[in-house]
């Protein structure tokens, strides 16, 4: 469920190098965000049986990958977990240049008649998720399809809402949200910067 | 990338790693229930084939339809198309019906290019005379990195969407019959700009006037070069295109430039063994070497509808350069 999460006692004020933003999370939040969102997909599942985490690239498919580990911490039992590109699914694909191709990896045991939670870092218009249920199509038929983030930073443009959120970050249209994380760029944190 | 696809030249090698980084992830398409990708979807391919083509028509028929794109063959074989004016009025043709990419094979070097001039879409050389044959050329140059490794999937614990690497330092030779080779010209174009080493095997009557002029080293005697070479590569003699004795016998040609089972033994352990098809069995490749696992002809084919599709998807998938 959407809640607000109060960044208690984080020095979200901090400012990084010029040009990087505002960061609003820092590593310590993040991590016991994901903890927490791992423990919310095991009681909203009841135990977390049948169910399989896409990630969708780049950060989605980290972040899967943590909360499918931070499950098995709790359950003792390994959860799939893989990737779900929806390059080729976009809607705004004639808008800008061809794009290149993330990877899609489907456990082995497939999707069918499974519980999808679809991971993502940042849900903003909603228009991936969009296009990830497409997607999700092609491979087969789940039970049900759920939907977690790491931040809802809002301005929906299409009815979607997510089912398990890291941070409801209020943002403007002209600030970005950049999320980073320690397999991809290095570090954790999340920072907000006004776009020029 | 241009907005097409004429020469192997027209690609520099970051074009043609992005080509075949993403011919690898469409590849994998093919193992899924469903083998089709919405994202042509409303765009129009026109097929247009003034020579006899089996499996590249078929190809790139394959892969634009895996990605929803409309498909019209347009096959002229039959009818008395002659050049020049007649293609130009091909060409108003398919302005009309709206093509939003026209695959030409044409018995004339450079119809392609002229066609360009002419269509607003994306023109894509399927083979031009003895000229070029871009596709062809990427599609080996995908096979080969498959085989050796080299693509982004290569590894288990590969970040998804990192980039594959090129071709550099694999030696490459190229045998045959290189003077009506479209498929020669393009190769040696593409493996040198992806790094790799190609030697040119062939008679010197097989050699077009200008070869010294390729980024390529170039050799007259197959079993020298056959021990120092990664891939060999196996070109169909073309004698539908010999208008004049280039050698004196099949049966010569075939005992000096033929790949048969004993000339395979001298190839490195890891050393692959391509054609691009069709194949004379018997005369430049011998059927056991043909059918042998070293060979990748079967996988060629297989390879070929996932790099069209890449490069249906590069040219045509985002907005128009500029735009």
């Amino acid at each position: 469920m959407p809640r607000a999460h109060s960044a208690a006692g984080g020095p979200g004020e901090s400012v990084a190098a010029p040009g990087a933003g505002k960061t609003v999370l820092e590593q310590a939040e993040i991590s016991r965000m994901l903890t927490r969102i791992a423990h919310e997909i095991i009681e909203r599942t009841q135990g977390a049986e049948r169910v399989v985490l896409l990630g969708i690239p780049t950060r989605g498919v980290p972040l899967a990958a943590r909360l499918a580990a931070g499950i098995e911490q709790v359950e003792g039992r390994a959860v799939p977990h893989g990737s779900l590109d929806i390059t080729m699914y976009r809607d705004d694909l004639r808008l800008r240049p061809a794009r290149a191709l993330g990877r899609t990896q489907v456990p082995p045991d497939g999707i069918d008649g499974q519980l999808v939670v679809l991971v993502d870092d940042v849900l903003y218009s909603g228009r991936t998720v969009r296009a990830a249920l497409d997607a999700l199509n092609d491979l087969g038929r789940p039970r049900a399809v759920q939907l977690a983030v790491l931040v809802d930073r809002g301005h929906r443009e299409l009815p979607i809402r997510p089912d398990y959120v890291g941070k409801n970050l209020p943002t403007s249209q002209q600030e970005q949200v950049r999320v980073l994380l320690t397999e991809v760029d290095g570090e954790d944190a999340v920072r907000l910067r006004v776009a020029r | 990338m241009n907005r097409h696809l004429i020469s192997a030249a027209d690609l520099s090698r970051e074009d043609a790693v992005r080509v075949l980084d993403t011919a690898d992830e469409l590849a994998r398409i093919s193992d899924r229930p469903i083998k089709k990708l919405p994202t042509l979807r409303g765009r129009t391919v026109v097929n247009l084939f003034f020579e006899d083509s089996t499996r590249t028509r078929i190809s790139f028929e394959a892969a634009a339809k895996r990605l929803s794109a409309d498909v019209i063959n347009f096959s002229a074989k039959g009818s008395s198309v002659g050049k020049g004016e007649s293609l130009k009025d091909t060409a108003l043709t398919l302005e009309a019906m709206g093509a939003d990419a026209v695959v030409i094979r044409h018995s004339a070097s450079g119809a392609p290019h002229r066609l360009a001039e002419w269509v607003r879409g994306s023109v894509i050389n399927a083979g031009d005379g003895a000229h070029e044959h871009p596709t062809q050329a990427l599609l080996d140059a995908f096979t080969i990195r498959r085989r050796f490794g080299r693509s982004s999937g290569a590894e288990p614990g590969a970040a998804a969407g990192k980039p594959g690497g090129g071709l550099d330092g694999l030696r490459v030779t190229i045998v045959g019959d290189i003077l009506h080779s479209r498929v020669a010209r393009s190769n040696v174009l593409l493996l040198h700009l992806l790094g790799a080493e190609v030697l040119l095997v062939a008679p010197p009557t097989l050699l077009p006037v200008a070869v010294d002029a390729w980024p390529c080293s170039i050799g007259y005697d197959l079993d020298a070069a056959l021990p120092k070479s990664d891939v060999v590569m196996m070109l169909r003699i073309q004698q539908e295109r010999m208008n004049a004795a280039y050698f004196p016998s099949v049966r010569e040609y075939s005992r000096r430039y033929g790949l048969d089972a004993a000339r395979m033994g001298q190839l490195p352990e890891r050393a692959i063994v391509m054609h691009p098809g069709p194949m004379n069995r018997g005369i430049e490749i011998a059927a056991g070497v043909a059918d042998s696992p070293r060979s990748t002809v079967v996988e060629q084919v297989a390879n070929g509808v996932s790099v069209r599709m890449a490069v249906l998807y590069l040219l045509l998938g985002g907005a128009e350069a500029g735009q």
